[in-house]
């Protein structure tokens, strides 16, 4: 676990805000000089902390007007039917997130959508035929926040 | 705002490799740099592109559980989920909150650094938040797929 200090968490803060910013523009922000900024993003980098970057779209400016979090149960369990599960549920183009859960389901998949009745079809001829799937429980995604975490501030990263 | 088909690919390829070096995105949508470096511009003004955030690792930071708590909220105080999100926003180690239409009414999602840290957090931060009717916990045994890209 890599050790982090006030300067390296404001980095962190800054950049889950927005990911473009520069080693030179966080270097003003935080008085510290280009080389010195880099070093420390090079270093947030290669600790894999700084796992990668996300674009935050507006879903329904590009005509998916229903997000839907669907808890699966599996029918039959066992090592084969849990990869066939995650490898026939992450090849469906409209399901975004698979996790595999601990408790009332075995996973959690978030699945999008142009309008209720796409995604009854993405339901019904995607989502239903997976292999081993049982019980759904579908909830309807109307607000999503993502939150700067334990990183020591309060205000919202990003609402969309 | 209307989108044409080079938009449209720009957003196939940005949404796939977000991490991508504009110059390689430009090749890969077939586009020239300062046509890439416009029409993403127009696309932050339109407010199709909302933002490019950084994505964090909290498991490389020392916090090895996470949780999903699903609630059911009090229907009787019409207050209640404004109430809920605004206490859960005080709480550091919630990453994200999410509202449905659906059984469950709020989604939280939590990081803590041990099942230790985890319990402490639920017993005194979690069931302290207000207007909880019920709650379930999922929690995360490994994330298979978190993608950005979209079937557009």
């Amino acid at each position: 676990m890599i050790d982090l200090d006030d300067t390296d968490r404001s980095l962190l803060r800054a950049l889950a805000g927005d990911g473009t910013l520069s080693a030179g523009e966080l270097g003003r922000r935080f008085g510290l000089s280009q080389p010195a900024a880099w070093r420390r993003l090079r270093r947030l980098e290669e600790a894999g902390v700084i796992a990668g970057r996300r674009v935050v779209v507006d879903l329904s400016k590009l005509g998916f007007g229903v997000t839907v979090f669907l808890g699966v149960k599996l029918a039959t369990k066992g090592r084969v039917s849990l990869e066939d599960f995650e490898r026939a549920a992450t090849a469906i183009p409209e399901v975004q997130v698979v996790q595999h859960v601990l408790g009332l389901f075995d996973y959690r998949l978030r699945v999008v959508a142009r309008d209720l009745a796409d995604f009854e079809r993405v339901l019904r001829r995607r989502i239903m035929t997976l292999p081993g799937v049982g019980n759904l429980e579908a909830n309807v995604l109307l607000t999503e926040e993502r939150r700067p975490g334990p990183l020591g501030a309060t205000e919202t990263v990003v609402k969309g | 705002m209307q989108l044409d088909e080079t938009d449209r690919r720009i957003l196939r390829h940005l949404l796939a490799e977000p991490a991508l070096p504009r110059a390689d995105l430009a090749e890969r949508a077939g586009v020239t740099p300062a046509t890439l470096w416009r029409r993403i511009e127009k696309l932050r003004a339109g407010g199709v592109i909302l933002a490019e955030t950084a994505v964090i690792d909290w498991r490389r930071m020392g916090y090895e559980v996470e949780v999903s708590l699903r609630f059911t909220l009090e229907k009787s105080n019409p207050r209640a989920l404004d109430e809920f999100i605004a206490a859960a926003r005080e709480v550091p180690e919630v990453i994200g909150i999410e509202t449905f239409l659906g059984r469950v009414d709020a989604r939280l999602n939590v990081i803590a650094r041990d099942m230790g840290h985890w319990t402490e957090l639920y017993r005194a931060r979690i069931l302290a938040l207000p207007h909880i009717a019920e709650v379930e916990a999922l929690m995360l045994v490994s994330t298979i797929k978190d993608a950005g890209g979209l079937p557009i």
